[in-house]
């Protein structure tokens, strides 16, 4: 790898690993999505310093690169991190749903009993 | 004595809403009538609290599946026996409540379906939907074991066992039709079709409007799919 490429690399791994951490710091990130950043930035971080490693990954994967096989790995970081949140918006959707419904009850239940001490 | 309630869904019906209250009190006077209004921008709710329903309103649009799951939820909290449903916005007509209510008031069946095409005579849905309606008619039915004429039918009648089931996790909430009917199925309820009237719509708009109907044939595919490849013990009652 040349070493323009490997600098080039590691500052994007060191930024997104250091970046995340503040984010969750500030609490501007929850500690669950931080995850999936945290392993890839550090993976890359590794296979970048153990370029061997890469190579070797490169050899098992078959690909002809190792910056394809970054290049990959990056990809099934994006998918990984869209189904994350594709799982989660299913979540809040649900309990969206069940909060509408039950306020929608509640508030019912309210107006009845105010129209009833009313009267 | 049993507690019957009748729910209508509604979505922006404020012209129709309080003909179709006045019309379901004709019929079935001694019943309750509850009107959830899906988070409409109209007079929805005010119309059907001045023609005397009980309102229940979500404070903003999320569906037809969701609106009716809310009248379920209520029902059931009330202590209702029985619960009819039908559609806000005129097209089914409420003459044939006593009928669809019969055999769920004898014990006789779970979950009485008004189904358009049985002999009485109705409006004819335009071609596209016959078809839909056609296509998972052969579906549902080779997957129960039973001919359904009208699995997209919303007008229902059912009784406190199945208004139970359909407050938990298990009621599809996104389109509750074909999958809606293998589900209960699933959970061994015993259902039953009887002829009633539908309308054309008049104001040409209702909350099941605006479907893509081919996403809507692929959406409920996969429903039905993924209920058939769910565990069943998640459908034990």
């Amino acid at each position: 790898m040349p070493i323009k490429q490997q600098i080039f690399a590691l500052v994007v791994s060191l930024l997104v690993f250091v970046f995340t951490i503040e984010m969750v710091r500030k609490k501007r990130l929850r500690e669950e999505y931080s995850v999936l950043w945290l392993a890839t930035s550090f993976t890359m971080f590794v296979l970048v310093i153990k370029y061997d490693w890469l190579v070797a990954l490169t050899h098992i994967v078959g690909a002809e690169l190792p910056t394809s096989t970054l290049f990959f790995g990056s990809i099934i970081f994006l998918i990984l991190l869209a189904v994350q949140f594709s799982i989660k918006i299913s979540k809040l959707s649900d309990q969206l749903k069940d909060l509408v419904q039950d306020n929608a009850l509640m508030r019912h239940e309210f107006e009845r009993l105010k129209k009833g001490s009313e009267q | 004595m049993s507690k019957t309630i009748v729910v209508i869904p509604a979505y922006n019906e404020g012209v129709v809403i309080a003909r179709v209250i006045e019309n379901v009190r004709c019929v079935v006077p001694d019943f309750d009538i509850l009107v959830v209004n899906d988070g409409s921008k109209d007079n929805t709710a005010r119309e059907a609290a001045a023609a005397g329903a009980i309102v229940v309103s979500h404070s903003f649009n999320m569906g037809y599946g969701v609106t009716i799951q809310t009248a379920y939820k209520f029902a059931y909290a009330k202590g209702y026996d029985f619960l009819v449903q039908i559609d806000g916005d005129g097209q089914h007509d409420p003459a044939f409540i006593p009928e669809l209510m019969r055999p769920v008031v004898a014990g006789d069946t779970d979950f009485v379906v008004g189904s358009r095409f049985l002999g009485v005579e109705s409006y004819r849905p335009s071609f596209s939907r016959r078809l839909g309606i056609l296509f998972f008619r052969k579906l549902v039915s080779s997957l129960i074991g039973r001919t359904i004429s009208d699995p997209t039918s919303g007008y229902q009648a059912f009784n406190r066992d199945v208004m139970r089931f359909f407050t938990t996790d298990v009621f599809p909430c996104d389109y509750p039709d074909a999958d809606m009917l293998i589900t209960l199925n699933l959970a061994g309820f015993r259902i039953r079709e009887i002829p009633v009237r539908m309308f054309a719509n008049a104001a040409g708009k209702t909350m099941h409007s605006g479907f893509k109907p081919l996403y809507y044939m692929f959406k409920m595919c996969l429903s039905i799919v993924v209920t058939l490849l769910r565990n069943r013990q998640l459908y034990r009652r």
